[in-house]
């Protein structure tokens, strides 16, 4: 007989296609492994609120202010989906936000990034959203259940983001010589950060071949940085942005396009903490967090109350 | 800082259109009905996902365990006369 909670019997399932679901056996490190990267994308969610929450008020018409809402409030809801998911795992939504306050856990480094002005929420939705939904395409045949589940809803909502952000800069394009350069500066800005929000190259990255072997991940970082490249670039030349690469190169064979060296440095001088807004997103995420408290602690007492009522009545 | 809570959890399912099963959709913190409600329309029905909402605790849900799931599914194969072929059929019966 097989012993189901042994690590090969799980790695057969796996390899069967099978997903595995909350109570199910899994070893101690596909959990781990699970825990930080759900709880990661989770944060990420959240914290991408502000950049363009910061644009909310600014919205230069009354349609753009409200796609612009509609558009937050489900980066929020997917962040509560992902938050959900990652509790099935045994770890607490308080212990999540405590891991992301203390600096524990991390969250997408593009966040880090200030949007500057209404180019820079074009270039978020096209950009930025577009990264995320070529991971996430790929992230619904995760195989832990619950997260494959989120990412499903989430793919679902996620084309509109994109299509706003695309939508923003291709007006621009045909606008006066100013909102032109607006356009363009942001697509220099946000580029390279789009393609960094992939993560390391493989031959870099450490926790690739467990994510891979355990299908966590079904694409490699740089098999799904390709697609973007692939599909962005000509997104971009027919609005006439410029990519701001000289070493793009269709590969006529492969049909893909080769894109100039990625500047490192740069990615982690932003995830240790140096990028140009780290600070400010988490002391707001906290102050929110704290301010919002007493409603927190309302709920609690009226339920309180509540169920000392109906114990009264029975 | 006052205590901090992250209320109680509830299981969230959508019936998508009336006569359709409802499903699981994901789950919510929320303090009491009400709020559990609210949440579960906000968070998972933003789209006309779905013509109604079932919440309910999630300490009430009771789960097998996958431990025990040989036993539980069996498919029972050894019980062929659950299958409408098992049966022989006069020659010549009609709609049935
Ligand atoms: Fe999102
Ligand atoms: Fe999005």
């Amino acid at each position: 007989m097989h012993n189901e909670h042994s690590d090969t019997h799980f790695q057969t399932r796996i390899d069967n296609g099978e997903h595995i679901e909350a109570k199910d056996y899994m070893p101690e490190n596909y959990r781990k492994h699970l825990i930080r990267q759900m709880s990661q994308h989770a944060h990420s969610e959240v914290i991408g609120m502000q950049p363009e929450g910061n644009w909310i008020t600014r919205a230069p018409s009354l349609r753009a202010k409200q796609i612009l809402l509609a558009k937050i409030q489900d980066e929020g809801g997917h962040g509560l989906y992902l938050y959900s998911a990652a509790e099935t795992l045994g770890v607490s939504r308080v212990e999540f936000i405590q891991q992301l306050q203390s600096g524990k856990a991390k969250y997408s480094s593009i966040f880090n990034y200030p949007a500057l002005n209404w180019a820079d929420v074009g270039a978020i939705g096209w950009l930025v959203d577009g990264a995320a939904i070529v991971n996430q395409v790929s992230l619904q045949r995760t195989s832990y259940g619950p997260y494959s589940r989120a990412m499903v809803r989430i793919c679902k909502e996620e084309s509109f983001h994109q299509r706003q952000g695309y939508e923003i800069m291709a007006k621009m394009m045909k606008g006066t010589k100013d909102q032109q350069a607006m356009a363009q500066d942001a697509m220099n800005r946000w580029w390279w950060p789009a393609l960094m929000m992939f993560g390391p190259h493989d031959t870099d990255s450490p926790h690739s071949s467990d994510a891979v072997k355990w299908k966590i991940k079904r694409e490699t970082n740089d098999e799904l940085r390709q697609k973007f490249i692939d599909k962005t670039i000509p997104q971009a030349e027919l609005i006439g942005l410029t990519v701001p690469d000289d070493k793009i190169k269709l590969d006529e064979k492969t049909g893909h396009y080769k894109i100039g060296p990625i500047n490192w440095d740069e990615f982690y001088r932003v995830i240790a903490g140096n990028g140009p807004c780290n600070k400010q997103r988490l002391d707001h995420h906290i102050k929110f967090h704290e301010e919002g408290s007493w409603v927190r602690d309302a709920a609690v007492a009226y339920k309180q109350k509540h169920s000392t009522k109906e114990l009264q009545t029975v | 800082m006052s205590l901090d809570t992250q209320l109680d959890l509830w299981e969230v399912f959508i019936q998508s259109k009336s006569g359709l099963p409802y499903i699981h959709a994901g789950s919510v913190h929320a303090s009491d009905n009400k709020m559990a409600l609210q949440n579960a329309r906000d968070i998972y029905t933003r789209r006309g996902e779905g013509t109604s909402i079932w919440v309910m605790p999630s300490k009430y849900i009771v789960a097998s365990n996958p431990d025990d799931n040989d036993m539980l599914f069996d498919p029972s194969n050894d019980k062929v006369y659950r299958h409408p072929t098992f049966y022989v059929m006069p020659e010549g019966a009609k709609n049935i």
